[in-house]
């Protein structure tokens, strides 16, 4: 290879065409009523950032396409499969499939991954804060995946707002992580009721929480937000009323569709 | 395109019913019909003050041009009513926007013959490039009124551009300027892996496509 391939080859890494392939479901997991983990092999696998995502295409007999893009659940330093998690969603034309059709052993199309701002990478030694609604947990869960799988020393805090404790998706992963103690730390907040004995906090995320939760970490944190529209709008103005530069907040927004 | 089609075992697809065979045609490869307007955007929503706000034509044109709210405001309006597509997958027909054209923009300024293509900019830093021939004869403007309302914060208010032929990221939110330049130099999203031009109906969504 000359030098100037090299070069270029080093200088324009996005520009690498993203190919569609053909992916089998190796195995399927429910984590909540709603929402299911797929994990998929590629025969062109290549490591991914923690934080991004793959396109998913179905095609009918006919031809007849539809897409959607879901984020990475997994770590990079899995070899050659992805977890995708999927939320079942009301008359999700894609979700439905996924959910109600997809067996192990089927073949699907995909082509990733994608996405190169909203991700981290372990060797970053910054503070990391994630805060989380509903399946916005998924592109977080791979960081803090990632981050355990590289031995990341850097402190990371985690908090995940759910509706109620059955909504809450890898609560067992989530406690384990929490359990390592190797800086990683884990808070959730439930809305709309918490069973007996729970131990976090139960209302929505706010100033007061962001603060409580955050601030420990101190003014170098890098903040990564992922959920619904209000929620990623009222915590990204709630951190930079706070103080921290929106340069370092990092925001990943699921509108009210996105099936 | 050219190898054999991959079928999905037992997808029969929605093919958006609801849309109507009339507007199905106006529905761009692997996109999909919203009624919502989901909102995306890569950090917090910048928040200017009117009395603050200014919007700049500047780079290769013989005198910069600016425009405070004001002004802004007495400039000629019109509005428009067009197809958007996110590179998200979703697509929202009907939408309706009252704005001043850029083509109104840069009657105001002289072009140097040598600008080809511009950036928009953006309060809180976003950038998008596009050719300049995507954004006159009528088919792009600065809006600041969406569904007959002031354009809200998180959809890109005070002002937006909306270049609607082509993927919404090109329709920078917060706008706060158009550069004109000679070259075409990628924007903040086109850094990062997505295509230079965006057309929906060729499916230009990441670099190489």
């Amino acid at each position: 290879m000359t030098l100037a391939r090299r070069l270029a080859d080093a200088v324009t890494p996005a520009r690498r065409t993203l190919e569609w392939q053909i992916a089998t479901v190796k195995a399927f997991a429910p984590e909540t009523a709603r929402a299911r983990t797929f994990t998929l092999e590629l025969p062109k696998w290549r490591p991914h950032r923690a934080g991004q995502h793959y396109d998913v295409r179905l095609t009918a007999a006919d031809g007849y396409q539809a897409q959607r893009s879901y984020s990475i659940a997994s770590e990079p330093e899995r070899v050659g499969e992805i977890d995708l998690t999927v939320e079942l969603i009301p008359d999700g034309e894609v979700s439905s499939y996924m959910h109600g059709v997809l067996e192990p052993g089927d073949r699907i199309e995909v082509r990733g991954p994608i996405g190169g701002y909203f991700v981290w990478q372990a060797s970053q030694p910054e503070p990391l804060g994630l805060v989380a609604g509903g399946s916005g947990v998924v592109p977080l869960m791979a960081m803090l995946r990632h981050r355990a799988a590289a031995a990341g020393r850097q402190p990371a805090r985690l908090l995940y707002s759910s509706r109620t404790v059955d909504d809450v998706i890898y609560g067992a992963g989530l406690a384990r992580l929490h359990a390592a103690r190797d800086g990683a730390e884990v808070f959730q907040t439930l809305t709309r009721g918490a069973p007996e004995g729970w131990a976090g906090f139960t209302r929505r995320i706010d100033a007061q929480m962001l603060r409580e939760v955050f601030a420990p970490l101190g003014s170098d944190v890098r903040i990564f937000v992922c959920g619904p529209t209000l929620l990623v709008e009222s915590v990204a103005d709630a951190l930079v009323a706070m103080g921290v530069p929106a340069e370092r907040i990092k925001t990943e927004r699921f509108g009210p569709t996105g099936s | 395109m050219s190898e054999p089609r991959f079928v999905s075992r037992g997808f029969v697809g929605r093919r958006d019913t609801e849309v109507g065979p009339d507007r199905a045609d106006r529905v761009p490869p692997g996109q999909y019909v919203t009624r919502d307007f989901p909102v995306l955007s890569a950090g917090p929503t910048p928040r200017t003050r009117l009395e603050d706000w200014t919007f700049t034509v500047e780079g290769l044109v013989r005198e910069p041009m600016t425009w405070t709210w004001d002004r802004f405001q007495a400039l000629p309006r019109r509005s428009w009513t067009v197809d958007i597509s996110c590179v998200t997958k979703w697509t929202k027909l009907d939408t309706i926007w009252e704005g001043v054209s850029v083509d109104t923009l840069l009657e105001h300024v002289e072009l140097d013959p040598r600008a080809g293509y511009l950036t928009a900019f953006s309060y809180g830093g976003y950038t998008t490039n596009l050719p300049l021939p995507d954004v006159v004869d009528g088919q792009a403007f600065v809006a600041d009124t969406y569904d007959g309302k002031p354009l809200a914060p998180e959809h890109g208010g005070p002002a937006r551009l909306v270049v609607p032929h082509l993927y919404f990221w090109k329709s920078a939110k917060w706008v706060k300027g158009l550069r004109l330049m000679e070259s075409d130099r990628p924007g903040f999203w086109e850094s990062l892996g997505y295509h230079i031009r965006g057309d929906p109906w060729k499916e230009e969504r990441y670099s190489g496509d």
